[in-house]
């Protein structure tokens, strides 16, 4: 074999793998199991129980999808990643999609080549003082040192946030949730910022919450939302649409305990859209007539997966704010299922 | 008379490839290359390949846009708006800054247990071995996270020096050591502070200049001239005489709390100190058995001779066991340096702005170009390793055995 038949059969080759990595959802359903990249551990959005178990607000989105897709919600694979290597996962085909607290930016989108799929928490980033130190605002912080997840974006809002104020600070940047949370309780940084749903989260496990107060300010956009790879519309469409049929679903008052009921009485042409009695939406999604009541009974509509983990019942204690459904003057708002 | 003809010249033919012996490790190791380049090739084209796929493409363009993270230690200018390539300048001169230091303590504290391991005193033998034997057999991450959070956790934080009685002080007045680092007066140089500078190097080249005159004295004639004080002597008198001839132009920055933090002064954080000082006594411990390797690999017989010559022990180990000991120990502590310098990408545990921080860490996430980020990594730390190796080469060969 002369070399150029050679190179040409390997370039051959390296397309089809190419082109066999595409179908995410046929791989997904042949193996059995979702393989969902998660953070390493925030309470209340995805964090492993006493129990080994996975729980959480993210978690609940890989949940609707395994559920959907395999009729199991059970039926995960929850690969823990950090602000590093998450999207390396991602790229590489080691998870088929991600719910970690991501923020959708432009360059993510665009320049790294992923698809986000929809918002499902609106949040911005806001700093978490210890009461002690006296600060009420975050303009206050002029020489503080700052705790920081590195290779997020708040690091690149935090330093802008520092330059357009004219003020200075000392990064401390630490690789985990959980690192940051020791660090910042030692004292070996006077500030910790982040998401600040990630700060009520982190707060909430302190021995004494009430000596920390977060700042007023918040200084970026971080609309969070699951992402797969750029190039599988198939795939992406699967995730997209198990998202907003979580939150259609809280729209029209279908929740976890009603949704068989509502499934086989239901007189509302949209309900019945969504649930599959009428109309052909799941089959065009490549699964079966039932994989949204599957999603829906797996942990919740959207309102019941935010009141189980992060909601003001729970230890983290965030209003639904923003992610309030528009019906409700929040952003939360899902396209028509027709 | 016999005349003596050429053996008639064999003609080459295929099948000495494989038979005769001159060319069959060269067809052999032919062969390997050309399934490695394919190998190679077909890896290559299977990347570019997949992230063509993938809509993505190798371009080094991102190095020139800003990098728009800031930088705890940076030895050089920089902030968030400096392009990424000066984020991994500021990187290299970290993970060098580092390597440096910890190759420097990591030697004066190998040297010195290697040496007391050896020692005749039964406590101080034992400790050094336990020494040795705990650092040696636990990894250097462990050690490094050990030592970072003991500093963290022990060290008063700052605002405990804060008030009226405040909980802790600063040593003398002057240093503080907090759980973010430790912070020292700085010098302030003055008009005039460059003489001071300048007349210190130059005792710094006297010195040397002395010591090889006492070398060459004692060859010469025999006669033993004192070198530790006349050098120390050398070394400090002429900077003080200058320093207060120009009129103390050199003063001192100190330290002072002042809003959330110390400010003036130098700061050494924590992740500096914790990475430096675990490289140090983790490879110190292996560079102790180096040096006790070595010393023991010269004859005991030159140990006797010496001591019958009536010299004592401690001119016994400088003058006739270190300088043969030390052709055994160099090409090991050569390996030593460089792990040290590649061990030291290991910052990232505690923060510590390396290399591999910037570069690899956050730039490469920033950016997603993983794939030029790492290639760059390993260019760079090959080209470190080279040159330790090259230039500890050079060392090497001026203290082996020479041979004539």
């Amino acid at each position: 074999m002369n070399k150029s038949t050679l190179l040409g059969a390997l370039t051959i080759a390296g397309f089809a793998a190419g082109a066999a990595a595409a179908g995410t959802l046929d791989d997904v359903k042949a193996r059995g199991t979702l393989n969902c990249g998660v953070t390493t551990g925030l309470v209340g959005f995805a964090a492993p129980d006493a129990n080994g178990e996975w729980k959480g607000f993210d978690v609940a989105v890989c949940r609707a999808v395994a559920a959907a897709v395999l009729g199991d919600p059970t039926a995960v694979e929850f690969v823990p990643t950090t602000g590093k290597t998450r999207f390396t996962a991602l790229a590489s085909g080691e998870i088929d999609m991600l719910a970690r607290n991501t923020t959708w930016t432009f360059s993510r989108d665009v320049d790294l080549k992923f698809t986000f799929v929809g918002v499902n928490y609106y949040d911005g980033q806001g700093f978490m003082v210890p009461k002690a130190l006296g600060v009420s605002s975050a303009k206050e912080l002029d020489g503080a040192t700052v705790c920081i997840q590195t290779g997020t974006t708040t690091e690149l809002n935090l330093a802008d946030f520092f330059r357009a104020n004219n003020i200075s600070y000392e990064p401390v940047p630490i690789e985990t949730n959980a690192e940051g949370q020791q660090q910042y309780l030692a004292g070996a940084c006077d500030t910790y910022t982040t998401d600040a749903s990630g700060l009520a989260s982190t707060r909430a496990t302190f021995e004494n919450p009430t000596d920390h107060v977060l700042l007023p300010e918040i200084i970026s956009k971080e609309p969070l939302g699951p992402l797969v790879r750029h190039g599988d519309d198939e795939w992406a469409d699967v995730v997209r649409w198990t998202l907003n049929a979580l939150i259609t679903a809280e729209e029209l008052g279908v929740t976890s305990a009603n949704v068989n009921e509502m499934a086989a009485n239901t007189t509302n042409p949209e309900v019945a859209r969504l649930l599959g009695t009428e109309g052909t939406l799941g089959e065009m999604l490549g699964l079966d007539a039932e994989w949204s009541k599957r999603a829906i009974a797996a942990e919740g509509n959207y309102g019941e997966v935010f009141a189980k983990n992060i909601g003001e019942e729970t230890p983290i204690g965030l209003a639904r704010g923003l992610n309030a459904q528009w019906t409700n003057g929040g952003l939360v708002y899902s396209p028509p299922f027709r | 008379m016999t005349i003596l003809t050429d053996p008639p010249r064999e003609s080459f033919r295929l099948s000495m490839l494989i038979n005769d012996t001159r060319y069959r490790s060269l067809t052999f190791q032919g062969i390997a290359l050309l399934v490695l380049i394919v190998a190679f090739a077909y890896l290559a084209n299977n990347l570019l390949t997949n992230l063509a796929a993938a809509g993505l493409n190798i371009a080094y363009d991102f190095l020139g846009s800003p990098a728009g993270y800031d930088i705890n230690q940076t030895l050089i200018e920089y902030d968030s708006q400096s392009s990424n390539a000066r984020a991994a300048v500021v990187g290299i001169l970290n993970t060098l800054l580092v390597a440096f230091l910890a190759c420097i303590t990591a030697t004066v504290f190998g040297v010195t247990a290697g040496v007391l391991r050896l020692s005749n005193n039964w406590l101080v033998s034992k400790l050094m071995a336990f020494y040795v034997e705990i650092f040696r057999n636990i990894p250097v991450l462990i050690w490094i996270i050990i030592i970072f959070t003991i500093m963290t956790a022990v060290m008063p934080a700052p605002r405990a020096f804060r008030g009226d009685e405040p909980e802790a002080t600063m040593l003398l007045g002057s240093i503080a050591f907090t759980n973010r680092g430790v912070y020292l007066p700085a010098p302030i140089w003055g008009p005039g502070s460059m003489v001071v500078v300048a007349t210190f190097f130059a005792s710094i080249i006297g010195v040397f200049a002395y010591r090889r005159y006492a070398t060459n004295l004692l060859y010469a004639t025999g006669k033993l001239l004192p070198t530790g004080w006349p050098s120390l002597a050398i070394l400090f008198v002429p900077s003080l005489l200058v320093f207060v001839v120009m009129g103390r132009p050199i003063g001192l920055d100190y330290p002072v709390l002042g809003g959330f933090n110390f400010s003036g002064g130098i700061q050494i954080g924590a992740p500096l100190i914790a990475l430096w000082f675990a490289l140090s006594i983790y490879t110190g411990a292996f560079i102790a058995e180096n040096v006790r390797a070595g010393i023991q690999a010269v004859s005991k017989g030159q140990t006797e001779a010496a001591s019958a010559l009536g010299l004592r022990p401690g001119r016994v180990m400088n003058l006739v066991v270190l300088p043969q000991a030390l052709r055994v120990i160099i090409p090991p502590l050569i390996s030593q340096y460089l792990n040290i310098t590649k061990n030291s990408s290991l910052a990232i545990a505690v923060g510590y702005a390396d290399i591999t921080a910037t570069l690899g860490g956050i730039t490469l996430n920033q950016t997603g170009r993983a794939i030029e980020c790492v290639l760059l990594l390993m260019l760079f730390y090959l080209t470190i390793s080279l040159s330790i190796s090259a230039i500890m080469n050079v060392y090497n060969n001026s203290v082996k055995l020479k041979e004539r």
